[in-house]
């Protein structure tokens, strides 16, 4: 049996904005009357870490993912993706933000960062479908490159069971007035370029 | 009202609900935002909410509120109830006024922890109730329902949340915020409130007597939940009972099911549902503090039963997920389990670590102090961010809270000729490195002290202490001087420097490794997140033609500095410390021109 409606993990780099899609996601879903549960990445680990976020549309148990039964994957950060692509079920989708955040540990040239084609096409492998996005370029098309991570949540927005005016009545809740605007943009960007 | 909240949060509503009236804590992951939330959340309310300096304290300061009538909660991660413990055990037997929780959230896994000590084991030692809640709602529900039987038994009760609790977040229904209850007066009862020994002895027997009231009483608690159904049971307590429910869920197996929420546990529930099946699978994180008290009644009501748990298919250690509970389930019913999901290669990803900021000046420091003691001197550490600069060679220990100092005097006191430099953060100094300190230079240890003063608790997100001059809830107060501190602790040699000045830095650092006592380096610099919050701009730095690609620019460890091809350069991390410029031999790193 089914136990969830929707799976998604959301995964990046600390200070990318992976909590605010999770946190719209999440009250979108409550003005919906579904329930929802997830987890999420505080503490020693956000200090330019990987981060992960998990949310459970239509769930009220674990908030953990199951490894390999996400139906989404969201990655702001391209090697994020890859790292952590175990969460996918063989039917997920990933819908991948294509600009590397280089880690401290290729910038010091201790480790080499490989060509985003060849992550992308790790993960095609892995996965149904792959879907990449140059976010930080739409949002900066939107006026605010900071809004990237709306520009995700845009494009994964068409693969949950979730409407976009909840989804937009929710962002309006988590962004400051003033950059409202700039996010709705954004948001429409990112979904029209995974329609 | 449903709001999504975060696990902490909803603790805090929970508390707001139940009228509290004192709230008290040292921030720790995860258990820094009830606080946070508490005081976003106060609004008028002449409730009191305090950062305290420590644990120990943040409890005292509560059960000094609950003996004044107030409802109190005082909160910490689970290692802080350790510093906690002197009070927290001899509270159960004095008692409390109004209700007092003690809010203790444990890590399975060490996420943000230096070990994954079980706190259910700490309220069994101390004769008082625990809740173990399974997500946020519950955790909001038992927040409020441990003021009722802490006052009912007249003991402190135990919320004790997980980091995947704390740091989840669910769908929870919200009520109405209260004004805190109670009257506000401090009755004296000494044979009650002095813990003399003729006191003592009779309230360990009374506190032993209640024990079985209290679990009667916790016995029709609704986290406690038992639905028999075919001859193979689980039993699950906390977010184990969640992994447990979902995985019988998507089995779709006739399994009989108790989860558990509550402590002391239901005796006669759990006798119920041994009494029912042929065997029996234990499941919950860490300690088998349900598996031994289910095989001590299987003895009485069914000998034959096959008990599994820890040793089988439940590891002991770390945190449990649905995919070993659901494995674990499935063997049981000798049903195939679900493989392990298919890995990708991630071979060709670089390792991504948690590091220090660019232009952290704990990384200046940790420079500075390398350069002046050398790499044989002994470096012992604290907890903190700077715990990451282990690759520095300068976090030779990290063990507990204010350990540093400590294990310092004893290094030396055991015939360590090296020179020696321990380090600490400002806040970490502050809750437990004080008295470190003092014993230092009572016992004459020839040590230096460098306390890392970025004037806040970075790591936990920011919480101010007594050194900021700000309160929890932003209130101005008095600003207490580390270096007068330092002083009054007996520290022979006290000198303050801001690290973003190498080479005076360095300077210090010698003069105290030459120092012929105790030594006190203050390296004064604000937490580069926090100043740039607040709009603080160095200019960057750019490379120049001079570089003759040497790398030692690269060794500091600034993420902002990056090597490509030839040359190092700079990245628009930058946020113009300056530190990479003092350190280049090649004079190759300036400013940016306006």
């Amino acid at each position: 049996m089914r136990t969830s409606e929707c799976d998604l993990v959301i995964v990046g780099v600390g200070g990318q904005g992976v909590i605010l899609i999770s946190d719209v996601i999440g009250k979108a879903a409550v003005l919906a009357e579904k329930r929802v549960c997830g987890a999420e990445t505080h503490g020693m680990a956000q200090r330019g870490g990987s981060v992960i976020n998990h949310t459970r549309i239509g769930c009220s148990f674990s908030p953990l993912v199951g490894l390999g039964s996400a139906d989404l994957l969201v990655a702001l950060e391209p090697g994020e993706a890859l790292r952590f692509a175990q969460y996918l079920s063989p039917e997920g989708v990933a819908l991948v933000n294509t600009k590397p955040v280089l880690p401290a540990t290729v910038t010091a040239g201790l480790a080499r960062y490989p060509p985003v084609a060849e992550i992308l096409s790790a993960l095609r492998k892995h996965c149904r479908r792959v879907m990449d996005l140059d976010a930080i370029a739409l949002a900066g098309k939107a006026g605010t490159a900071q809004a990237m991570n709306v520009v995700m949540l845009g494009a994964l927005s068409s693969f949950i069971p979730l409407s976009q005016d909840d989804l937009l009545c929710s962002l309006a809740q988590v962004v400051p007035p003033r950059f409202l605007e700039a996010n709705k943009r954004a948001f429409a960007l990112g979904k029209a370029e995974v329609e | 009202m449903r709001e999504y909240l975060l696990g902490n949060a909803a603790i805090a509503r929970g508390l707001l609900e139940a009228g509290v009236g004192v709230v008290a804590g040292y921030p720790g992951t995860p258990s820094s935002e009830i606080i946070e939330t508490v005081v976003d959340l106060k609004g008028d309310s002449k409730l009191h909410v305090e950062w305290s300096v420590n644990e120990k304290v943040a409890l005292e300061v509560a059960a000094g509120a609950s003996w004044a009538g107030r409802r109190a909660a005082a909160t910490m991660k689970h290692v802080g109830l350790n510093v906690a413990a002197d009070p927290f055990m001899t509270l159960a037997y004095l008692g409390v006024g109004a209700g007092l929780v003690v809010i203790c959230a444990d890590d399975p896994y060490c996420h943000s922890s230096q070990n994954e000590q079980d706190s259910r084991r700490y309220a069994q030692f101390a004769g008082i109730a625990c809740l173990d809640p399974k997500n946020p709602a519950e955790a909001k529900e038992m927040a409020a329902y441990a003021f009722e039987i802490s006052e009912k038994f007249n003991i402190p009760v135990m919320l004790r949340p997980t980091t995947r609790v704390s740091h989840s977040r669910s769908d929870v229904e919200v009520g109405e915020i209260r004004p805190p209850a109670g009257v506000g007066h401090f009755l004296k009862d000494p044979a009650h409130r002095v813990a003399l020994p003729v006191h003592a002895r009779p309230l360990h027997a009374d506190l032993l007597a209640k024990q079985k009231g209290i679990e009667a009483e916790l016995e029709g608690a609704p986290w406690n939940r038992l639905v028999l159904k075919g001859k193979t049971g689980v039993i699950a307590s906390g977010i184990a009972g969640l992994y447990a429910e979902e995985a019988i869920a998507e089995l779709d197996e006739e399994v009989s099911l108790l989860t558990l929420g509550a402590y002391p546990l239901p005796g006669k529930m759990i006798c119920q549902m041994l009494e029912h099946v042929s065997r029996v699978m234990v499941i919950e994180e860490l300690e088998p503090v349900v598996e031994e008290q289910v095989k001590m009644l299987a003895r009485r009501v069914n000998p034959g039963l096959e008990i599994m748990g820890k040793g089988d298919s439940i590891p002991r250690h770390g945190e449990l997920d649905l995919l070993t509970v659901h494995n674990a389930i499935a063997r049981m019913m000798k049903r195939p389990e679900r493989l392990a999901a298919k890995v990708p290669d991630t071979g060709i990803l670089p390792p991504r670590p948690p590091s220090l900021c660019p232009g952290c000046s704990h990384r200046a420091t940790y420079y500075a102090m390398k350069k002046a003691f050398g790499k044989n001197a002994i470096f012992p550490s604290d907890i903190g961010c700077y715990t990451m600069a282990v690759n520095m060679g300068t976090v030779d220990t990290c063990l507990c809270m204010g350990a540093s100092i400590t294990l310092a005097s004893g290094i030396r006191h055991g015939d360590e000729g090296a020179s020696i430099c321990c380090s600490l953060g400002d806040s970490t100094f502050l809750h437990g490195g004080m008295t470190g300190l003092l014993n230092a230079a009572y016992n004459k240890a020839r040590i230096t002290v460098a306390i890392l003063d970025n004037s806040t608790t970075a790591m936990t997100g920011h919480q101010p202490h007594p050194g900021t001059g700000v309160t929890a809830t932003g209130e101005p107060t008095v600003q207490v001087s580390l270096e007068a501190l330092a002083k009054a602790l007996g520290a022979g040699l006290v000198e303050t420097v801001d690290p973003y000045r190498l080479d005076e830095t360095i300077k210090s650092f010698e003069r105290a490794r030459d120092y012929p006592g105790l030594s006190v380096i203050i390296a004064r610099r604000a937490c580069v997140i926090k100043a740039r919050k607040k709009g603080e701009r160095l200019r960057p730095l750019q490379v120049n033609e001079e570089c003759k690609g040497c790398k030692i620019c690269i060794d500091f460890g600034c993420p902002a500095i990056e090597f490509e091809g030839e040359r190092a350069r700079i990245n628009s991390l930058c946020t113009g410390c300056g530190v990479c410029a003092a350190i280049c031999p090649a004079s190759a790193i300036e400013e940016v021109a306006l």
